[in-house]
C-alpha cells in the first residue's frame, strides 16, 4: 500500500467511510498535495460505495477542492468589493510579479496558483487572503513581499511567522450578546428548571417515548414558549419566527431530530459570525445545546464555511472543554434523560450553501442545491429528519432568551423586530467592525457612530440585499424597513456604483449552484452584459436585456440566490442611473464582438504587434 | 378517470386529476401541452429546466413539482409566460454550441421543437462559446457534450433504471457539466451498454448511437410531423417498466 493510499484510508475510517462525511473526507484528502488525484476518488468511491462520477461531481462543486494540480501554495485574493476598494487587484498583481505567475494559473513548477475567491469575511481588515485556506488579513505591500518570500523559500505553512494570521475582532458597540456574562451552562440550567415549577404541564404532554420525546416535561416546551414570548426572528436574513420553527420541530412527527447553526457566513459583506464563533463560541454552543434540549434533538452540527478555517481547532478545543464539564455528551448537566453531542463540519467555498436545504445537502455531503420546498427542514430536513437550523446569532440569542426569559427579550428593539442585530460595518468610514444595535437603529446613527463621510451609498445585507442612497438614511433597520442579515458596507461619493453592482454580479454568476437554467445562464448573462457596459461598449438594449432578465430571475429561479441576484443592479440603476448612462455609447444597439480584439491571441501566438496585425489599421 | 376526479383550471379549462399527480401530469394526461425538457413521465421530476413555469393563483410556480389540488387556477398558454420560456429556450441555446442543420437529432430533437413552437427566431444573447470536447472513445456511442442542457434524464435514468451510475454532475454554476463514471474521464471505460436505458433518454443531441446516423431521414422525425405541442400525450404519465437493480 502507498503512503498517499494508506493516508487515505486512515482518513476513510476515522470518518466510518460514512457518505454523510464526503465533504469532509475530500477535504481532508486534498491536503497532503493540494489537490485530489483521480485514484483518490476512486479509493474514497469504493469505500463509501458510490458511483466515482458521483464523488468527482461532489468535489467538483466546491471551489476549495482541486481535481487537478493547484500549485503547493494556493493563494486566494477575497474579492469583494470592499476588498477592491482596499486595493486588493495592485496587491495581487505584486505578488504575480515577484512569483513570475499569471493570476489563475498555477506556476510552471507547481509551486503555486494565485487567483481571487469570493468575500472571505474579512471586510473590516480588507484586502485579504487566504493560502491553502488559512486567513491573513489587512495586506501591505509589505506583507506581500513577506508572502513572496516565504513561498520562494518553500517555507512550510505551518513555519510562517504567526502574527501574518493574525485576525482583529473590532468590536465596537456591544449590547445584550457581546456584553454577555452569561457563564457556560447556565442557560440550559435555567432551561432544565423551568418545568419543575410549571409541573402541571408535564400531563399534557402526550408525545411518546418512540418519537424521542419524554412523556414528561421538563421545561422543554415551556423554554419553546419563551423563545415565542421573546417574538425572536431568525438573524440570517429571512426572519422566521425562532420559536415556531422550534415547536414545528418538536410537534412533527420523528423518532430523531437534528440542531444545525448556519456559521456558513458568505454574504458578502458579513463577518459578525466570525467574531461571535472566535469570541462567544460556548453562547453558541449554549443555544444549539438548549435547542436541541427544547425540540428532543440528541445530536447538532455546525457548518462552518471553509473560509473560517481557522476557527476550527479552537472550536474544538472549546467543545472537548464543554464535554469535560458535563455540557455536552450522555447526561448534559447530569441529566440522564438528556444526550447531546455537536460535530463541526467545514464548508469547501460554496455560497449557496447558506441556503438551509443547500446546507443540510452538503452536510450529507451531497452537491450544495437547494432542495425543492415543501417540505421544510423543520420537517425533513438532515436525513429527512426533522431539523432546526438557525443562524449563528440567532442561538446567541436563544440562549440569552432561555436564561432571561421572552419577556426580557421582547422588551429590546421595536415590537416587530425584538431584541438586537450585530452589524458587520465595512467600506468607506473610520471604524469598520462589530456595531450591536436595538432593532430600529436609523441608518444614519450607525453612520455617524462608524465615522462614515461623505456617504454616497450604503448596501445593507450584501448584494442580496438593498443599496440605499442618501435620502434614505433616515430608514430603519428593522425587519419592517430594512431587513439585514448584518452586512453594512459604506461607500462614499467617490466612489461608482456601477462598480459595485458590477462586482456583485461577478459574485452572483460565480456562486450560482446552476442546478435552474434561469440562475445558470442568467447570472452569467448579467455578468456579461455588466462587462459589456464596463468595457464601453454598451446601449439601451443591454440595459433593456437586463431588465428583461430580471424579470425572469425572480420569477422563475429555484431558489433566493436567483431571486436576490439582479437586486444590485436593479438598486443602482434606479438610484444612481448616470452611472449606467455615462457608459452608453449608443442608445439604440452596440454588439460587444470586437473584431480586432479577436485577433489578440492570433497576435500573442505570432509575436506581433505591428500595425499591419492591426485590423483598424489594414489598409 | 371517474366523474368524481378533482379538477383544477388551466387556462380556464377544466382538468382532472389524480391525488398525487402534479400539475403537468394532469395536463398532459388531458393532452394539454406545457413546455418541458427535464421532465420525462417515467422519472421523478426535479423542476431543474423552469420550461414549465405556470402561474399558480399569480404566483410563479414549477409545474413539473407542483402537486395539482382541486380549484387551483393555472395559467400556462398566455404571452406573458410563453416570452418567459422563449428566454429560458434561448439562454439553453447560447451556453451550449446547438447547430441543428448538422445534428443528427435534428427533428427528434426536444430542445428544437421546444424553441419552434414557442417561436424562437434567434438566440438574442452573445452566445458563450464553451470548449467541450466530443468523447467518441466508446465502440457503439458517442457523447457529444455541446448539445447538452443538463436535464440530467440520463443521470436518473443509469442510476434508477440501469443500475449503473454511468452518469453524474461535476463543476457548478455555468461551468456545471456532465461527467462519466471512469478514472480516465471516457465512456469506453464505463460499463455502460448501448442497450441501456440512459443512451435513448437523451432528449437532445448528447448520447447518439454509433452506425446508425441519419437512419430515418430527415423529414420523418418526430417532430417533423406535427409541433411538439400537438404531442402531449407522448409524455403522459405511463405505467413504468423497470427492471430491478442493486444500484445506489
Amino acid at each position: 500500500m502507498s503512503d498517499i493510499t494508506a493516508r487515505l484510508d486512515s482518513i476513510l475510517k476515522r470518518h466510518a467511510t460514512a457518505r454523510t462525511n464526503l465533504v469532509q473526507i475530500l477535504r481532508e484528502a486534498q491536503e497532503p498535495e493540494g489537490w485530489i488525484r483521480p485514484e483518490a476518488i476512486t479509493q474514497i468511491a469504493k469505500a463509501v460505495k458510490l458511483p466515482r462520477a458521483r464523488v468527482e461531481g461532489v468535489a467538483g462543486f466546491y471551489s476549495f477542492l482541486h481535481l487537478q494540480p493547484a500549485g503547493r501554495y494556493r493563494i486566494r485574493f477575497s474579492d469583494n468589493i470592499t476588498d477592491r476598494m482596499a486595493g486588493n487587484l495592485p496587491l495581487l498583481e505584486r505578488l504575480c510579479s515577484q512569483l513570475w505567475v499569471e493570476r489563475g494559473k498555477v506556476s510552471e513548477d507547481g509551486l503555486v496558483s494565485i487567483d481571487t475567491t469570493s468575500c472571505t469575511g474579512m471586510n473590516d481588515q480588507a484586502p485579504a487572503l487566504l493560502v491553502n485556506g488559512w486567513a491573513i488579513a489587512r495586506l501591505t505591500q509589505g506583507r506581500i513581499d513577506q508572502i513572496a518570500a516565504l513561498i520562494r523559500d518553500q517555507v512550510p505553512i505551518e513555519n510562517w511567522p504567526v502574527e501574518l494570521f493574525a485576525i482583529e475582532d473590532n468590536i465596537l458597540r456591544k449590547d445584550v450578546i457581546l456584553a454577555s456574562t452569561l457563564q457556560p451552562g447556565d442557560a440550559i440550567r435555567v432551561a432544565m428548571s423551568r418545568g419543575r415549577i410549571e409541573a402541571t404541564e408535564a400531563a399534557f404532554n402526550q408525545r411518546s417515548w418512540r418519537e424521542g420525546l419524554d412523556v414528561a416535561d421538563h421545561g422543554q416546551t415551556e423554554t419553546i414558549e419563551e423563545i415565542k414570548r421573546s417574538r425572536l426572528r431568525g438573524r440570517g436574513g429571512a426572519g422566521f419566527s425562532t420559536g415556531l420553527k422550534w415547536e414545528a420541530c418538536r410537534n412533527a412527527r420523528a423518532t430523531q431530530r437534528y440542531v444545525v447553526c448556519n456559521a456558513d457566513e458568505g454574504e458578502p459583506g458579513t463577518f459578525k459570525d466570525r467574531v461571535l464563533l472566535a469570541r462567544y463560541a460556548d453562547l453558541v454552543f449554549e443555544g444549539m445545546t438548549v435547542c436541541g434540549y427544547a425540540v428532543g434533538a440528541s445530536k447538532g452540527f455546525l457548518y462552518l464555511r471553509g473560509e473560517y478555517r481557522h476557527l476550527l481547532a479552537p472550536l474544538q478545543d472549546v467543545l472537548a472543554r464543554r464535554r469535560a464539564t458535563g455540557l455536552l455528551g450522555a447526561g448534559v448537566c447530569e441529566r440522564p434523560d438528556f444526550a447531546f453531542e455537536i460535530e463541526i463540519h467545514l464548508g469547501a467555498g460554496a455560497y449557496v450553501c447558506g441556503e438551509e436545504s443547500a446546507l443540510i445537502e452538503s452536510l450529507e455531503g451531497k452537491r450544495g442545491i437547494p432542495r425543492n420546498r415543501p417540505p421544510y427542514p423543520v420537517t425533513s430536513g438532515y436525513l429527512k429528519f426533522p431539523t432546526v437550523v438557525n443562524n449563528v446569532e440567532t442561538f446567541c440569542a436563544a440562549a440569552l432568551i432561555a436564561f432571561n426569559g421572552g419577556d426580557w427579550y421582547a422588551r429590546i428593539g421595536t415590537p416587530r423586530s425584538s431584541g438586537t442585530k450585530i452589524l458587520s460595518v465595512s467600506g468607506d468610514c473610520a471604524r469598520p467592525g462589530l456595531y450591536e444595535y436595538p432593532f430600529g437603529v436609523t441608518v444614519k446613527q450607525v453612520l455617524q457612530d462608524c465615522g462614515a463621510e461623505f456617504t454616497q451609498a450604503v448596501q445593507v445585507s450584501g448584494p442580496s440585499g438593498i443599496c440605499i442612497d442618501a435620502s434614505e438614511f433616515g430608514r430603519r433597520i428593522a425587519f419592517e424597513d430594512l431587513p439585514t442579515a448584518g452586512a453594512f458596507m459604506v461607500f462614499d461619493e467617490s466612489r461608482d456604483m456601477f462598480e459595485v453592482a458590477r462586482n456583485f454580479a461577478h459574485f452572483f454568476a460565480h456562486e450560482s449552484c446552476g442546478f435552474c437554467t434561469p440562475c445558470r445562464v442568467g447570472t452569467a448573462l448579467l455578468r456579461n452584459l455588466m462587462d459589456k457596459l464596463a468595457a464601453g461598449k454598451g446601449s439601451q438594449h443591454d440595459l433593456n436585456q437586463i431588465g428583461e432578465l430580471n424579470h425572469l430571475l425572480q420569477s422563475a429561479s429555484h431558489c433566493g440566490l436567483g431571486h436576490t441576484a439582479c437586486n444590485p443592479i436593479l438598486d443602482t440603476v434606479r438610484r444612481f442611473r448616470p452611472a449606467y448612462e455615462q457608459r452608453l455609447v449608443s442608445l439604440v444597439y452596440e454588439p460587444a464582438f470586437d473584431l480586432d480584439g479577436a485577433l489578440a491571441r492570433a497576435r500573442a501566438m505570432t509575436g506581433r504587434d505591428d500595425a499591419g496585425a492591426h485590423l483598424g489599421e489594414v489598409t | 378517470m371517474s366523474e368524481a376526479s378533482p379538477t383544477f383550471l388551466l387556462d380556464g379549462e377544466e382538468v382532472p386529476f389524480a391525488p398525487g399527480q402534479t400539475v403537468i401530469q394532469a395536463a398532459l394526461a388531458a393532452g394539454r401541452y406545457v413546455p418541458h425538457l427535464c421532465y420525462h413521465p417515467e422519472f421523478k421530476p426535479h423542476g431543474s429546466c423552469k420550461l414549465c413555469t405556470v402561474k399558480v393563483d399569480g404566483h410563479w410556480m414549477t409545474s413539473c413539482t407542483l402537486p395539482a389540488q382541486a380549484g387551483m387556477k393555472v395559467e400556462s398558454n398566455t404571452e406573458e409566460i410563453n416570452a418567459k420560456r422563449r428566454l429560458l429556450t434561448q439562454m439553453l441555446f447560447v451556453e451550449g454550441n446547438h447547430f441543428c442543420p448538422s445534428c443528427e437529432k435534428s427533428g427528434n430533437c426536444m430542445l428544437q421543437a421546444v424553441a419552434y413552437d414557442l417561436g424562437m427566431v434567434s438566440a438574442q444573447f452573445d452566445h458563450f462559446f464553451p470548449d467541450r470536447p466530443i468523447d467518441a472513445s466508446h465502440p457503439d456511442i458517442v457523447l457529444d457534450f455541446n448539445r447538452c442542457i443538463l436535464c440530467e434524464l440520463c443521470i436518473r435514468a443509469s442510476s434508477e433504471v440501469d443500475g449503473k451510475g454511468v452518469f453524474a454532475l461535476s463543476g457548478r454554476g455555468i461551468t456545471k457539466h456532465l461527467i462519466v463514471n471512469s478514472e480516465s474521464g471516457r465512456l469506453a471505460d464505463t460499463d455502460i451498454a448501448v442497450t441501456d436505458k440512459a443512451v435513448d433518454v437523451c432528449p437532445v443531441g448528447v448520447i447518439l448511437k454509433k452506425h446508425v446516423g441519419f437512419a430515418q431521414p430527415i423529414g420523418k422525425r418526430r417532430f417533423d410531423a406535427q409541433p411538439i405541442s400537438m404531442q402531449a400525450l407522448r409524455d403522459a404519465p405511463r405505467p413504468l417498466d423497470r427492471k430491478p437493480h442493486s444500484g445506489a
